[in-house]
């Protein structure tokens, strides 16, 4: 099974948990409707769409409403220490959460103590929390983009919001900045660094460079980097190789992209819809 | 909240022969407190600044405000006036982290992106209707988006308004930064 973690910027959402549909532009959890914009419903949807393709079942959703006063994603934290051991599940990924270091700890160790132990994806919140914590090598993968990217490679900065400017700066090679993420234990033992072109990255070497198709509105488009996760997640968990997966996951949104025709003001409903043509290729 | 006073007891105390700088913090209980509370003290014309919490305060998602400690009763009575609170002041004598200042900024024709730290914004420059959110990792970002997308830069509620953590004090400067360009 893979589960995905995230939140819902819906106040009055309570706990959600249930298996993901996706119907038309519409993701059903639970019987409840929640709007694919951007977020964790965009990496759910998108995550839907592969396993669509692949065959393999959809994923769990384990979702809570918060606006960043991080009142939910407590809520979701404490579940999760307390019952994820009674899920069964190969892949989990870990998305939209206020980071909380200590709430982070308390999850991982109780992944930890499964007989059976998950691929673990962090990314957004969660992942700045990972590695604030200090234990950003136990995770199987991180999905930065660039800006994020810089952020993993200052040892120092506990948010992108206080990444130094030196490290931050435009001329910084990423091949440096993959460096000393390494060097300073910051970094999953893969990465897929979403940029103008996507790498993917294994125990510190490249070993994918993905760039075509260039479409370059993708940039500007809430959302985007959540598909590519959500992909690469559900290819993780359909079987393929964690840098298979992630390659894979690049060129599709990156196809899927050019199938849309987007412009800067696309919303990422588009991309999503895109998906299963853009994987037939 | 237990915790945090503690901590704050320990800071005092390794503090307690005053700041080299002159410089003090005012701790909050969360971001969005934060937020406001320099909103309000930059209305009243107090020398204040935002910056990163020393480790021994540090959460994952924080801010704390940096001000002149000889100002600490005007601080305080500025604060009150607008119905905020500090949950403690703490003398400064260590370097903060400072938050991001560089801005990234992208043409696309009738469309103009500016990014600060991990979040960008993206405007079409002929209506100033914003057309996208974009980066960031904490809760209120899709938050922000749905509120905020669709809407003329001037009519959209600000993330200094509605925002609650760091991503949303980042597109507050990328916000500022894209309405001085457009």
């Amino acid at each position: 099974m893979l589960i995905i973690v995230g939140t819902v910027p819906d106040l009055n959402l309570g706990l959600l948990i249930g298996r993901s549909e996706l119907k038309g532009r519409r993701l059903i959890v639970d019987k409840t409707d929640i709007p694919v914009q951007r977020g964790t419903p965009a990496l759910i949807a998108s995550a839907c769409r592969v396993c669509e393709v692949s065959g393999a079942e959809p994923p769990l959703a384990l979702l809570v409403g918060d606006i960043g006063l991080g009142h939910g994603s407590r809520e979701l934290y404490a579940y999760l220490t307390e019952h994820i051991r009674e899920y069964t599940f190969s892949t989990i990924v870990f998305h939209y959460l206020q980071p909380d270091v200590d709430w982070h700890c308390k999850v991982l160790f109780s992944l930890q103590e499964l007989q059976q132990q998950p691929t673990l994806i962090a990314d957004a919140g969660f992942m700045y929390a990972a590695k604030m914590s200090g234990y950003a090598g136990e995770y199987d993968l991180f999905t930065p983009d660039i800006g994020e990217m810089a952020f993993l490679a200052d040892e120092k900065a506990p948010h992108p919001f206080y990444t130094r400017g030196f490290i931050l700066h435009e001329q910084n090679k990423v091949e440096d900045l993959i460096s000393r993420a390494y060097h300073h234990n910051n970094a999953a033992r893969n990465l897929l660094i979403k940029g103008a072109t996507d790498l993917v990255v294994s125990g510190g070497d490249i070993i994918e460079r993905v760039n075509e198709p260039m479409v370059e509105a993708l940039e500007a488009m809430g959302g985007t980097g959540d598909t590519v996760t959500g992909m690469a997640a559900a290819l993780i968990y359909s079987g393929l190789d964690i840098t298979k997966a992630c390659t894979l996951a690049a060129r599709t949104n990156r196809l899927a992209g050019k199938l849309a025709s987007p412009t800067p003001a696309s919303q990422v409903t588009d991309i999503i819809e895109q998906i299963p043509a853009a994987l037939s290729f | 909240m237990r915790l945090i006073r503690r901590v704050i007891q320990n800071l005092k105390s390794r503090f307690r022969n005053g700041s080299q700088h002159g410089l003090g913090l005012l701790v909050f209980e969360n971001t969005s407190e934060v937020i406001r509370a320099e909103q309000i003290l930059k209305k009243e014309g107090c020398d204040v600044s935002v910056k990163g919490p020393p480790p021994e305060l540090r959460k994952g998602c924080d801010l704390v405000i940096e001000f002149q400690l000889v100002e600490e009763l005007r601080v305080r009575r500025a604060l009150q006036k607008q119905g905020a609170s500090a949950l403690d002041v703490v003398p400064l004598n260590s370097e903060l982290l400072q938050p991001v200042d560089i801005f990234q900024t992208r043409d696309f024709g009738d469309y103009l992106m500016v990014r600060a730290a991990n979040m960008k914004i993206t405007v079409d420059k002929r209506s100033t209707v914003i057309v996208n959110i974009s980066g960031g990792g904490c809760p209120d970002v899709p938050y922000l988006a749905q509120e905020m997308v669709g809407k003329k830069l001037q009519d959209a509620p600000t993330p200094g308004d509605i925002g609650h953590t760091l991503c949303g004090y980042a597109l507050q400067l990328a916000y500022e930064e894209i309405q001085q360009q457009c």
